[in-house]
């Protein structure tokens, strides 16, 4: 028992490794940049892919060819971050933290597709590294050098992170920066320069990260998302900008994973989540991390007031309506299943929407509760062999409920931490549905989930949708603007200041975050009955991201936005898949141009626009104003 | 002309904070920007050193046009800024403060060490090693000048500098702005504090709602009863 103890918790500190290499790149670039990489799990792969490469090249028996490999792809990711950063990130500092986010998951998108064009789908098999084939027999068991050389590697870096941040002046520079990046500039340092070595050296880290697990396992196309999501787990358990906190989080996170896998094999990441949930409620930044001080949001631009709708937005949103009331008369069956698609997204933006916007909690795992209420309906059908009906009103409990438990520990968060935690959140819930086969089907899902009789036909379940959805994204409206609405938009803009008015800010975020995740729910269930099956990627982080492509691209600060831009991005992505097999290197490039060309979304640009037209001198200082606020 | 601005705008948020802002300082000269409470002090410093980007109107510095450069360019050419709230890095020793500052010498100002510093700060060189956040309020003010000085500059903003200081610290800071003055070093102080305005600085220069209203030498402005109770008293 003990020598299994001793073995599972040195394949722990092994795999803790590379986590720990890309989780300390990811926050070394968060602690200067503010910006939170969503790409540095697709550098992670891009270095592996590369180090496969160039050891087949270079020589894979030979130890210069394997090292020289493994380094040279080290080095090649660092330049990829430099081109990242100076074509794409440069241009967007900028601008708010979510979009920002945005185009880094653009760039995940395209490193994809550019990864799958170039190496293809298959696995690719790395050697072994010379010099490190052997085994030694530790507590009875074969443990490979490999793996020690790996538990070596981590300290070693670690180490070396020290000193470069404490004794050189890069480093000083870097600390300096990452506290008051605004007054560094002005006592004459480069940012840009500062910046951009800054993301090569943190996109290094990860390319090191991706090579070294060469000999490890086989390099495949779903490293990168697999591991930006426990790379964020550990840098929020370590707290955001510590490197040892990466460290001991990346060695916690290591060896519960070598033990759960033991022991508990079907719910490793609920282990994870646990300890997570542990560590944020005993220390809400982390173990190493500390509140954060000096970039708390500025007092920037106020956002932009959101009021009633006039009488001229409510007559056209009844004439939109009633259009779409029409559609039946004349559509065809398969035009009615893509309009009927279109409202449940519609609506499911209008619930992210409803936290992001007026809330200011941004999430990025809002598909965990689409996903739960398809679930809940899909179980409810399968299990309780209910009909339609009750199904229906079941499922968004269970995403209510689940947004009653993450959202408790959310709002004791904000900003990018609260991002990347319901983040990982979506990812439990991915991992629940996808592990838990007995319950789900794991990835085969579950079929048969019809509605009953009388909505069965196409035309039926539109109107079923099109009621629904229309009385939900209304109800979430009239919320905006009752005193739950103004105390939610209260605690956004200066939660401090609300809490003096004797607001209780947590609570009122918590209640949002419930709702919009009980709104999720019902189109996740609408959506379930209207394609007769569920499937875990219902709750993978794609889904969460087209859910936020929407809200933004409709402007996040106007309150048909996310409508708007449910429309625009189904259409969108749609055309794209039509059009070419590389469709996610096209949608990442139009995210990216998007967030560089249009920082408010596509409502909120033409507001601009109008805004300008009408009171120039004045639109100009809000336009100046805007850019100002990211700094 | 050390710096010389003309018909300044700029904006915080919607606020229109500097209205057509005009005024010049001569090499070696000691100015106070004086006036109330949110008249646009702090944001002549910012728009100078390019910290709110100026929104019209010039600034020059040494006869160059130096709007619409970035901060960093802007600190190269010469000017140091020493913003109100200190900024110190409180995680950061107060040696690698003033490393994060350092330039190259230049020519015609004082090339300053850390050596040089703490021979004017006779406080910093007993906490070498002491982080910037564990220092006293004086001692933070007087370290972000160091810090500033490190970039050998020829120009020094220094934004309210006896603001929240004990009266003994208050007179080490007049007697550090005039030692300035005695290096060479031009210095442009906003200020609210008549008494320690009239003990360092040569002219006077004073904002209200973004506009300068009076511009004299120190003595003009103790003598002018009404420029005084208009735009100074509260």
């Amino acid at each position: 028992m003990i020598d299994l103890i001793l073995t599972q918790t040195l394949n722990g500190l092994a795999s803790a490794s590379s986590l720990f290499l890309v989780a300390s790149g990811l926050s070394i670039i968060f602690g200067v940049t503010r910006i939170v990489n969503f790409a540095h799990g697709s550098l992670y792969m891009l270095g592996a892919y590369l180090a496969w490469t160039l050891v087949s090249y270079l020589g894979p028996a030979d130890t210069f060819g394997f090292w020289g490999g493994v380094l040279l792809a080290a080095l090649l990711v660092g330049l990829a971050g430099v081109l990242i950063e100076v074509l794409i990130l440069r241009r967007i500092y900028q601008a708010p933290e979510l979009f920002q986010l945005l185009a880094t998951f653009g760039v995940v998108l395209m490193l994809q597709d550019l990864a799958l064009a170039t190496w293809g789908p298959e696995d690719k098999l790395g050697p072994r590294a010379p010099g490190f084939k052997s085994f030694v027999i530790l507590f009875d068991n074969r443990f490979p050098t490999y793996e020690l050389f790996l538990i070596a590697v981590g300290p070693l870096v670690l180490g070396l992170l020290w000193f470069l941040f404490q004794k050189t002046r890069w480093g000083t520079l870097v600390r300096a920066a990452t506290q008051d990046r605004e007054m560094v500039g002005a006592l004459g340092v480069n940012q840009r320069l500062l910046f951009t070595s800054v993301f090569a050296f943190g996109s290094m880290l990860a390319g090191l990260g991706g090579a070294l697990q060469l000999p490890r396992e086989a390099v495949n196309l779903h490293m990168d998302l697999a591991m930006i999501s426990e790379a964020f787990v550990v840098v929020v358990v370590g707290g955001l900008g510590s490197v040892t906190g990466a460290y001991l989080a990346a060695v916690l996170i290591g060896i519960l994973h070598a033990f759960g896998i033991l022991i508990f094999p079907k719910i490793t990441l609920v282990l994870v989540f646990l300890v997570m949930a542990v560590v944020l409620v005993v220390k809400p930044y982390g173990l190493m991390g500390r509140a954060p001080v000096g970039h708390a949001r500025g007092h920037g631009p106020a956002e932009p007031l959101l009021l009633p709708a006039d009488r001229l937005t409510k007559l056209a949103g009844l004439l939109a309506l009633a259009l779409l009331a029409l559609t039946p008369i004349f559509a065809p069956d398969y035009l009615l299943s893509t309009l009927t698609e279109l409202i449940i997204f519609a609506l499911f933006a209008a619930s992210l929407h409803f936290m992001m916007g007026p809330g200011g909690m941004a999430s990025f795992g809002h598909a965990a509760y689409f996903g739960l209420g398809a679930y809940g309906a899909a179980l409810a059908v399968k299990w309780l062999g209910a009909p339609m009906e009750p199904a229906l009103v079941f499922a968004p409990f269970l995403a209510g409920i689940a947004g009653v438990v993450f959202g408790w520990f959310c709002v004791r968060l904000s900003g990018v931490y609260l991002a990347m935690l319901t983040l990982a959140f979506a990812q439990i819930a991915w991992a629940t549905a996808f592990q838990w086969v007995e319950l789900t089907g794991g990835d085969n899902g579950i079929l048969g989930v019809w509605p009953s009789a009388w909505a069965s036909s196409k035309t039926a379940y539109f109107y079923l949708t099109l009621g629904v959805c229309a009385v939900s994204i209304v109800a979430l409206r009239l919320t905006i603007f009752s005193p739950l609405g103004y105390g939610l938009r209260a605690a956004r803009d200066n939660p401090l200041r609300a809490e003096a008015i004797g607001l209780d800010v947590m609570r009122i975020q918590w209640v949002a975050f419930i709702v919009a995740a009980f709104a999720a729910g019902i189109a996740g269930a609408l959506f379930a009955f209207s394609k007769g099956s569920v499937f875990p990627t219902y709750m993978a982080i794609p889904r969460s991201v087209d859910a936020l492509l929407m809200v933004l691209l409709g402007g996040v600060q106007t309150v048909s936005g996310p409508i708007i831009g449910a429309f625009a991005y189904a259409g969108l992505s749609e055309q794209l898949m039509k059009a070419t097999m590389y469709w996610r290197f096209g949608l990442g490039l139009s995210i990216v141009l998007l967030v560089i060309l249009f920082p408010r979304g596509l409502v909120g640009g033409s507001l601009l626009l109008v805004e300008r037209w009408c009171r120039r001198p004045e639109a100009a200082a809000t336009a100046r104003l805007a850019a100002e606020g990211g700094r | 002309m050390m710096l010389e601005i003309t018909a300044l705008d700029a904006y915080y948020g919607r606020a229109h904070i500097l209205q057509g802002l005009s005024f010049s300082m001569s090499r070696g000269e000691v100015l106070a920007l004086m006036g109330r409470n949110g008249a646009g002090k702090s944001t002549t410093m910012k728009a100078i050193m390019g910290l709110v980007p100026p929104a019209g109107g010039t600034v020059s510095f040494e006869d160059q046009r130096v709007d619409g450069r970035e901060p960093f360019e802007i600190a190269r050419m010469g000017i140091g800024y020493v913003p109100e709230d200190r900024r110190v890095f409180s995680e950061l020793s107060v040696m690698e403060n003033l490393s994060v500052a350092q330039r190259p010498p230049r020519a015609d100002v004082p090339h300053w060490t850390p050596e040089r510093l703490f021979a004017l700060f006779p406080n910093l060189g007993r906490m070498r090693d002491r982080p910037g956040g564990a220092m006293s309020g004086g001692e933070q003010q007087m370290l972000t000048i160091a810090r500033t000085l490190m970039g050998n500059p020829k120009l020094v903003l220094l934004d309210e500098p006896s603001e929240g200081l004990a009266p003994v610290i208050v007179e080490e800071m007049a007697r550090t702005i005039l030692a300035l003055k005695g290096e060479g070093l031009s210095v442009l102080i906003s200020e609210q504090n008549l008494h320690f305005a009239g003990n360092v600085a040569d002219r006077a220069a004073i904002i209200e709602k973004g506009m300068i209203r009076f511009t004299g030498t120190m003595d003009e402005l103790k003598a002018n009863e009404a420029v005084r109770s208009q735009y100074l008293s509260v």
